[in-house]
């Protein structure tokens, strides 16, 4: 009696152990615990970056020149554009290597999947094409052809227009993803490359390198409603040259990219104005969001380092040292 | 009911009218010289569709951008004779084309601006380096893309004190641009901080560029030209002519790295430039045209683009409201420099950057971090408005 009693008391403790590790590891593990995929233009690899230690926990070596990367919708494999092997690889997230590839069609750099993950839209930049291809059938289905140097890459949230941006043409192809026909060119500044929707398809945006601002494009009547641009003291204008764009899913507020500026501009995304600008490391590329939207990871070429934003506090809270030349970045849950 | 069929078939006319709308035609003219320029190393030559290449990528580059704005640009091609006149030549050339792309001697191209003058067509020089032609000689009518002798000299000068190479030994040729080179290598070592601590003058004796025996004898004269020089960094050539300066690197007396004419050369572009997108019109250009693309190839590429840009800016083909609008203050254009490239409003020089490259690579490119200017640290290059002896019109 007494043993078991002594048995049923350990037992309890042990459950009770348990149970206090379970609640101390929950407590000390964010619920943000992702994964994030980082190109790295010039070591052609991929870093894999866990937003729970914040540390490179993979190195992934790719093809020549990654830049363009993306989750599937299933969260099972990484697609990355690499460039000069004229091809978009597959990642398979759980083996973390390279299992596969699909025909992009010449120098793909940046590509947009559909809503569904079957289709995806690849901005080729050496022969002014759009090229269409079947992720399943790994079959290309056709192309499109647009300006000089195709570059950004985006579908409306109800699927219908693609929007390609190309660098030398400086315009903003509407692209009708059931007839696949341009509709619609909007001129914007110099060398547009990132093109990003709101959430609500009540404003796309596009950012222009040389031009230096952000046009912020009315979807119904395709047309540059508003110009953002950015003044940072004491450095010249030339050198801010927005690229990424990350928008919160409530469409409030906007992150902007400003490469050699070594900073991302926050930006009230209602009434277009500047709010602030953190200092990230030099000539940043692109962002993403952890899904829950807490932290903005930026992709820092030149310094070869993520910055991580703390999103509600708009702070830089950490950086992290990946590859040569990050540039491209997408982050799912693990 | 009706009104909506009225409305509808209205519609429908107008959308067809404006697919059928005949395209605004843009006629660009490139007034080249006939003949190869002489350059000591064979690699080198120019090519026959030298600058001609580049404009007519642009005006491809220009007709993607332009069916999507019913904008159709052409390019008509003239090689001038050395006996031709050109002040003639550019007017006839004129009667077709509001926009001229001119790579010419200063003389020839001032002789063209002036014949021009009343007409409104604007020359794109893209050949003269000369100061002159943005100073005293300045014209209304002409667009500078070539930068000047004074920006590639300050280029050069910025990297050279930066590398902390101060004590300049100068090599200069006996022609007359070899001694305007020299002149801008001057002005430059002055502004930057940097000594000549030693002038030579390298005599152009005549003589053929190429002969079978010729390492032999070079390797023989170039150490002894290049004997007991006070100490020096770098040695610093100025041979526009081409008689000389490629056969310093390796020979000098004193082992010295040469820069200038030779060695490290300051250019507005080079076929080993791939930065900032760079790589993308290398390749256009390689597949077009089977070779590498060079610095003439390029500056006609920017002027021709220049066109195209203001023309879909203004969406208009109107040269008179195009030219304006490459003149006025909104205007920029993109050419892989990795900044916006701008008009100086004083002398209508195009700011850019300079590359410095060795033959093979892109080595540096200019202006050097730490050249600071209170408007665009471009201007830190060549002659800045408060210097300026140029008054438009």
């Amino acid at each position: 009696m007494q043993a078991e009693l002594k048995e049923d008391g350990l037992h309890m403790w042990r459950h009770c152990l348990l149970f206090g590790v379970a609640a101390w590891l929950a407590a000390a593990t964010p619920a943000s615990a992702f994964i994030a995929y980082v190109s790295n233009e010039k070591s052609n690899t991929v870093s894999v970056i866990d937003t729970n230690s914040w540390t490179v926990t993979k190195t992934i070596k790719v093809g020549q020149r990654p830049r363009g990367i993306e989750f599937t919708r299933d969260g099972k494999f990484v697609f990355v554009a690499v460039g000069d092997d004229d091809s978009i690889q597959v990642i398979d997230v759980a083996k973390q290597e390279v299992v596969d590839s699909l025909p992009s069609g010449p120098d793909p750099e940046l590509f947009a999947l559909d809503a569904d993950g079957k289709i995806l839209y690849v901005a080729n930049e050496n022969d002014n094409t759009v090229t269409i291809i079947d992720v399943e059938k790994r079959a290309r289905l056709g192309e499109i052809q647009v300006g000089v140097e195709p570059e950004g890459m985006a579908i409306s949230p109800d699927g219908k227009i693609l929007i390609n941006t190309s660098e030398t043409t400086n315009m903003a192809h509407f692209i009708d993803t059931t007839t696949r026909e341009i509709v619609a060119n909007v001129l914007v500044d110099a060398r547009p490359r990132y093109a990003e929707f709101k959430r609500d398809n009540s404003e796309v945006w596009v950012s222009s390198e040389i031009g230096g601002t952000v046009s912020v494009i009315d979807p119904a009547k395709r047309e540059v409603t508003k110009k953002i641009s950015f003044e940072i003291p004491g450095l010249r204008s030339e050198a801010i040259q927005p690229v990424g764009i990350g928008m919160t899913k409530d469409g409030k507020t906007a992150f902007v990219a400003l490469g050699p500026a070594n900073r991302v501009a926050v930006v009230d995304a209602v009434s277009h104005k500047v709010t602030k600008y953190l200092l990230v490391g030099q000539r940043v590329w692109h962002m993403a969001f952890t899904p829950d939207e807490k932290y903005l990871l930026t992709t820092n070429g030149v310094s070869n380092d993520v910055s991580v934003i703390d999103v509600a506090a708009q702070k830089v809270i950490k950086t992290i040292q990946v590859g040569e030349l990050p540039w491209g970045m997408t982050i799912a849950q693990p | 009911m009706i009104r909506c069929l009225v409305a509808a078939i209205g519609l429908s006319i107008a959308a067809t009218s404006v697919l059928a709308a005949a395209p605004i035609e843009i006629g660009v003219g490139y007034l080249g010289r006939a003949g190869i320029k002489a350059k000591l190393s064979l690699v080198e030559l120019p090519a026959e569709n030298d600058g001609f290449a580049g404009a007519r990528l642009a005006i491809e580059d220009n007709n993607t951008t332009g069916k999507f704005l019913n904008q159709r640009f052409t390019l008509e091609e003239v090689r001038l004779k050395d006996d031709e006149d050109v002040a003639k030549t550019a007017a006839a050339l004129a009667e077709r084309t509001g926009f001229i792309i001119a790579d010419l001697p200063a003389d020839d191209l001032l002789k063209a601006a002036n014949a021009l003058r009343e007409r409104g067509t604007l020359l794109l020089n893209a050949g003269a380096i000369d100061d002159r032609l943005r100073e005293q000689d300045c014209r209304g009518n002409v667009i500078h893309v070539a930068p000047t002798r004074s920006m590639l000299a300050d280029a050069l000068a910025q990297y050279l004190v930066w590398k902390q190479w101060k004590r300049w030994l100068l090599v200069v040729g006996s022609h007359d641009q070899d001694k305007l080179y020299a002149d801008a290598l001057r002005r430059a070592a002055t502004r930057f901080g940097a000594k000549i601590v030693q002038e030579r003058t390298f005599e152009d004796t005549g003589g053929a560029r190429r002969t079978d025996s010729g390492v032999t004898l070079i390797q023989r004269q170039i150490p002894v030209f290049t004997q007991q020089a006070p100490a020096y960094d770098v040695l610093v050539a100025a041979d526009e002519s081409e008689v000389f300066a490629s056969y310093l690197p390796y020979r000098t007396w004193d082992p010295r790295p040469v820069a200038g004419s030779a060695g490290l050369v300051p250019t507005s572009w080079h076929a080993a430039q791939d930065q900032w997108g760079a790589i993308q019109i290398q390749n256009r250009f390689a597949k077009l045209n089977s070779r590498h693309m060079s610095a003439l190839d390029m500056k006609a590429w920017t002027a021709a683009r220049m066109v195209g840009e203001a023309a879909s800016r203004t969406k208009s083909g109107d040269p008179k409201v195009v030219s304006d609008f490459i003149r006025g203050k909104d205007f920029s254009v993109a050419a892989f420099k990795g900044r916006r490239l701008t008009l100086r409003d004083w002398n209508l020089q195009l700011r850019q950057p300079i590359l410095l490259v060795d033959g093979r690579m892109v080595v540096s490119v200019s202006p050097q971090e730490g050249f600071l200017h209170q408007v665009s640290e471009l201007d830190t290059l060549g002659v800045d408005r408060p210097e300026t002896k140029c008054k438009l019109n």
